[in-house]
């Protein structure tokens, strides 16, 4: 469903501020593959996910999402494919727009946008079943502006905007950081429950290894822009913390204290 | 002059026979303020283009009267020269990647010259409505559609065409289109990962709005009957003026927040007002030099509102005092 190959980024090139992101990056995720991606700071993890979403250009390989190369395509064209929650609950949904007009947006990601009504009477209905199925009771206060929701209640409509035009790719990215950690359980309840429902693919970044290795079907961890460690199926539900502090320890040569470098 | 000897110069009578006049003007002034609004709230971008292209729109339609062009018909031209400048300041923001309000003074200050062009080198070019008539008067719809002289009907397709405007601003922006472009203005982030193009969404905005505020400017120039390389200087602060007035009265009138059409509205109750409260400084024979001085003051004043009460509720300054008086008493 992804393909990076030998993806590579660096940023501030030829300047002191040089900073290699990704380097010669490969990763292929099968249909239905949810994976968690675990990483010290600076490791890489946001750079993968914005180089598949294609916030900028990279500077070598390719991007491959179920088989149509979007090396070459903006941000907005890839949007067609890809469903994305950020870290940040600000940065997922307009705040002066009502509830039911950022489902609308969202409802048209890869439409063209043209001069027939924003919100239809008939999607009104899909939305407030949508919105029910969150449990916050968000279906009865459509025509609110998202500004006055909280952090816990953007980041699950912003979940369920991802999702309402079946993306062939979800990127999840720290979606959960910026929230309190019963909130944070809740999204990302509804997180796992979106991603079985509709069978998505997806990309999850986490600094918490407990959630890293319950959640999803394969697990990746990253170090200095390249994946070091790729664990998937039976040997994941084995997998412990204690298991993942040593494997990186071994990999990434790091001997103390990784257990801060990664939960950091 | 004693204060007595002011007051009874001033003539209450005077101050309402020019109000219907002022209200007149202060409907186009509103029109024109309905494009700085979709600018300045809902793309997010102070456009400064605005005070030429207001000119351009002017220069427009009376050059077309000129050549006997219905005036009807001279107002689609404004509508179409506004269009084109708010693209000129858009393709510069965002293909050159101008800033925008530097985009917006360059477009601005090169409408200088392609003003005087459209006006043919002259500085002021008058269409009479003794020459050309009104609509409705034995000109087969040639005509102005309002003019000084005839204030109430002046008044009448001021307000016939504001309304005729919101409704359409008020169905566009409800389109999958104009969501789009208010999205861009909330949010481009997410605008972005919404596959919304928001460097095509800027350049439409700064599109609709530079052609509105031309259209305004051809309205100006038939209403006072002539158009000036100057009548569009300060434009910005006009709208600007009119669209926090206007604001002030919505939010006061409806506390939980008003319906789009509504709140576009009182923007063009905004520049009435506006252009009443002008014609009172005038009828007070205050020194109208310091006009513009005052509307500067007042919207400087409207715009720090908003930060100025947030701040009133915490700032370094109180945090700091707080402090002190803390450390105080406790030393005490
Ligand atoms: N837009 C950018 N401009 C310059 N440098 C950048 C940019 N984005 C990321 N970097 C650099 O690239 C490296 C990788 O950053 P990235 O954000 O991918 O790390 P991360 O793994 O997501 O870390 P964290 O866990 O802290 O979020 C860092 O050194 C960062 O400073
Ligand atoms: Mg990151």
């Amino acid at each position: 469903m992804l393909d990076l190959n030998h993806v590579s980024k660096t940023f501030n090139p030829g300047t002191v501020n040089e900073k290699k992101a990704l380097s010669d990056l490969d990763l292929h995720l099968r249909e239905g593959d949810f994976v968690t991606v675990i990483g010290g700071n600076g490791a890489g993890k946001s750079t993968m996910l914005n180089a598949v979403a294609g916030v900028w250009p990279v500077d070598g390989g390719s991007i491959v999402i179920d088989g149509h190369d979007v090396t070459g395509l903006p941000e907005y064209r890839r949007a067609a494919f890809i469903g994305r929650v950020f870290q940040d609950p600000m940065m997922g949904t307009a705040p002066s727009m009502q509830i039911e007009e950022n489902l609308a947006l969202a409802y048209r990601r890869g439409r063209r946008r043209g001069l027939s009504w924003g919100v239809t009477r008939a999607e009104r209905e899909l939305y407030r079943q949508k919105l029910h199925t969150l449990g916050l009771g968000l279906e009865d206060r459509m025509t609110v502006k998202v500004g006055l929701l909280s952090g816990g209640q953007r980041q699950a409509l912003t979940l369920l905007m991802a999702a309402l035009q079946k993306p062939k790719l979800l990127l999840l990215d720290e979606h959960t950081a910026a929230l309190d950690p019963a909130t944070a359980a809740k999204v990302l309840e509804l997180s796992d429950r979106i991603v079985a429902d509709s069978g998505l693919t997806a990309l999850m970044i986490t600094h918490n290894m407990k959630d890293a290795i319950t959640h999803g079907n394969r697990l990746i961890m990253m170090n200095e822009g390249r994946i070091i460690l790729d664990i998937r199926g039976e040997e994941k539900k084995k997998l412990t913390k204690a298991d993942l502090l040593q494997k990186f320890a071994e990999v990434s040569g790091v001997q103390e204290e990784s257990d801060q470098v990664l939960l950091s | 002059m004693s204060a007595a000897a002011y007051f009874a110069a001033l003539n209450p009578a005077n101050l309402f026979r020019a109000m219907p006049g002022n209200a007149a003007q202060g409907i186009v002034w509103g029109l024109m303020a309905l494009g700085v609004y979709l600018t300045f709230r809902v793309l997010d971008i102070a456009d400064l283009t605005v005070d030429g292209s207001f000119t351009t729109g002017g220069a427009c339609a009376v050059m077309m009267i000129l050549a006997g062009r219905p005036a009807w018909a001279a107002l689609l031209v404004s509508l179409a020269a506004g269009l084109a400048a708010g693209l000129v300041t858009g393709l510069l923001h965002t293909r050159l990647g101008i800033p925008a309000i530097l985009a917006g003074i360059l477009t601005q200050f090169s409408l200088w010259s392609v003003n005087l062009r459209i006006m043919k080198a002259a500085a002021n070019q008058a269409v009479s409505v003794d020459k050309f008539g009104m609509f409705y008067k034995a000109t087969r719809g040639r005509g102005f559609l309002l003019s000084s002289r005839f204030v109430p009907q002046a008044i009448g397709v001021g307000l016939a065409l504001a309304g005729a405007m919101i409704a359409v601003l008020y169905w566009y922006f409800g389109t999958e289109q104009g969501s789009a472009i208010r999205a861009t203005g909330n949010n481009p982030a997410m605008s972005r990962a919404q596959g919304i193009n928001i460097d095509s969404m800027k350049v439409l905005g700064l599109a609709v709005s530079n052609g509105l505020v031309a259209l305004s400017g051809g309205l100006m120039a038939q209403f006072q009957g002539y158009a000036d390389i100057n009548m569009g200087r300060g434009s910005i602060v006009i709208g600007l003026a009119a669209v926090i007035i206007g604001e002030v009265l919505c939010d006061a009138v409806f506390r939980r927040g008003a319906n789009f059409a509504v709140r576009l509205g009182f923007i063009v109750l905004g520049g009435v007002i506006y252009y009443l409260v002008v014609g009172v400084v005038l009828w007070l024979k205050l020194p109208t030099n310091d006009l513009k001085l005052f509307t500067a003051v007042v919207v400087a004043l409207f715009l720090a509102v908003p930060y100025l009460q947030k701040k009133s509720k915490s700032s370094f300054r109180q945090a700091g005092r707080a402090a002190a008086k803390k450390e105080a008493a406790s030393r005490a």
